[in-house]
């Protein structure tokens, strides 16, 4: 409990004394996930509605697969980016290794499956609604994926916030290719995991609360500025 | 109008699913104008041939679907009312403005129509509302503004008040002979006798996926020429 009560009380002090090194390792975090989710929603939303709307051989297929890559062991998809973006490696010569353009890949790949996987769930119930309706009305595909995407929009929402609490939360991967490198790529996570390895729990428990606190804020945020939740609207 | 997609000529239609046959062969023509009502049993297969004509079940064997200009073109002017409303998740004008936006109105003129036309069907006070939270009623009027506000020469309404009370059913009913009086050719499938006499001109008995009449609505109400159409009328369960 007395490790608890002091990580709680030392969260509050950095909080309340602007910690530098607390605000630059939050907003390399933030960094971070956020492009990670942008780019991995604009991979993952329309592919997942795709997967919805149409009817191919192997659909089935890469839909089984694309659920299996949900639970893609992000050790392992930082070791693979790490082997990749090595000196040795095919990528070595653009020297992204243990730079924040590393972390941000290892993450795409990560948070790609996840957010494909849950749109398509979601699209796929709305497709069943609307399918006789659109076809009724001699849409267009195209019209029918974009009027889906934005019918879908407060679901598809859903589908990056959990891709961004998996990424804000995400160690394994950001370690290997990250490396941990104090004002360069140090993270919340990375720090945490450091902290505690040195055994001081207190600024472990402090940077994690804070971390708490982050994602709750930014999914408030996203709801707020985007009103879902709110009563009679999708 | 210039060229109607009108007569439909329908030459052995069959429409199978998994190797069961749900409707046909069915050959008929579906005139220019007229309030065409529907009726068989459930089951019979009534849904099946109004999506048939829509165009939205493909046709198996050697049948075919014939407008007077070529299906692709012919399936613009079309339109159909299902048995429960599709909503979209959208406002009510947006709803009933969506089919003139994906057909290159610009926002601005399909807003514009839409609010004519909630006016028409007495929802212009729920335009803002979500689509979803209107009552059954409202929501089966919603659909019905939605699929004419392109001005389709024929539309196809699957039993659209199976799930409407008496004064629902008596406004949908209105709203549907004033677009039919404008010109639209209506095929309606009802399960409700007393509807059909409301409105038909004339009826389509169908039984087992086949069309047993066609025939006037008088004549087919004072003399119906089919063991089973006679049962269905005096209100006996036909099987």
């Amino acid at each position: 409990m007395n490790e608890l009560l002091a990580g709680l009380l030392e969260a509050g002090r950095l909080i309340v004394t602007f910690d530098a090194d607390l605000i630059e390792i939050s907003l390399r975090s933030l960094q971070v996930t956020l492009t990670a989710v942008a780019i991995a929603s604009a991979i993952g939303l329309p592919l997942g509605c795709w997967l919805a709307v149409r009817r191919f051989r192997f659909r089935r297929f890469v839909i089984a697969t694309l659920n299996a890559l949900m639970g893609l062991p992000p050790v392992v998809v930082g070791l693979i980016v790490y082997l990749l973006l090595s000196r040795a490696g095919p990528f070595g010569v653009f020297g992204l290794l243990f730079t924040p353009t590393a972390m941000i890949i290892a993450q795409v790949i990560i948070l790609t499956p996840l957010i494909a996987s849950i749109a398509h769930q979601a699209i796929r119930e709305l497709w069943a609604q609307y399918h006789d309706l659109l076809i009724s009305m001699n849409t267009t595909r195209w019209q029918r994926i974009a009027t889906l995407l934005w019918d879908g929009r407060r679901a598809l929402l859903t589908a990056s916030l959990a891709g961004f609490g998996r990424g804000i939360g995400e160690v394994g991967a950001i370690m290997i290719v990250g490396g941990n490198i104090d004002n360069a790529t140090r993270v919340l996570t990375t720090a945490i995991s450091l902290e505690t390895g040195k055994g001081n729990f207190s600024l472990a428990l402090a940077l994690g609360f804070v971390l708490i606190g982050l994602a709750v804020v930014v999914n408030l945020l996203i709801h707020t500025l985007s009103r879902t939740e709110v009563s009679g609207r999708w | 109008m210039v060229t109607s997609i009108l007569p439909l000529t329908v030459t052995d239609a069959v429409v199978r699913r998994r190797g069961k046959t749900l409707l046909g062969p069915i050959s008929t023509t579906v005139s220019d104008s007229g309030l065409s009502i529907v009726m068989g049993p459930n089951g019979a297969g009534k849904t099946t041939l109004l999506r048939l004509l829509h165009g939205m079940e493909r046709v198996s064997g050697g049948g075919s679907l014939q407008w007077q200009i070529p299906e692709e073109d012919a399936r613009a002017l079309q339109a159909f009312v299902f048995q429960a409303p599709i909503m979209m998740r959208r406002t009510a004008l947006d709803n009933v403005a969506y089919p003139l936006m994906t057909h290159g109105v610009s926002k601005k003129d399909a807003r514009a129509r839409a609010v004519e036309w909630l006016e028409r069907v007495g929802l212009a006070d729920s335009a803002q509302k979500q689509a979803t939270v209107l009552s059954g009623g409202e929501r089966q009027k919603l659909a019905l503004a939605r699929a004419l506000i392109r001005k389709p020469e024929i539309l196809f309404l699957d039993e659209p008040c199976a799930n409407l009370d008496g004064r629902a059913t008596r406004e949908f009913e209105a709203l549907l002979m004033q677009a039919f009086k404008e010109g639209t050719r209506v095929v309606m499938s009802t399960h409700d006798i007393g509807q059909a006499r409301r409105l038909a001109e004339d009826v389509w008995f169908i039984h087992h996926g086949h069309i047993l009449e066609q025939t006037p609505a008088e004549e087919f109400f004072a003399s119906p020429k089919t063991s089973e159409a006679r049962a269905f009328i005096n209100g006996d369960i036909v099987e």
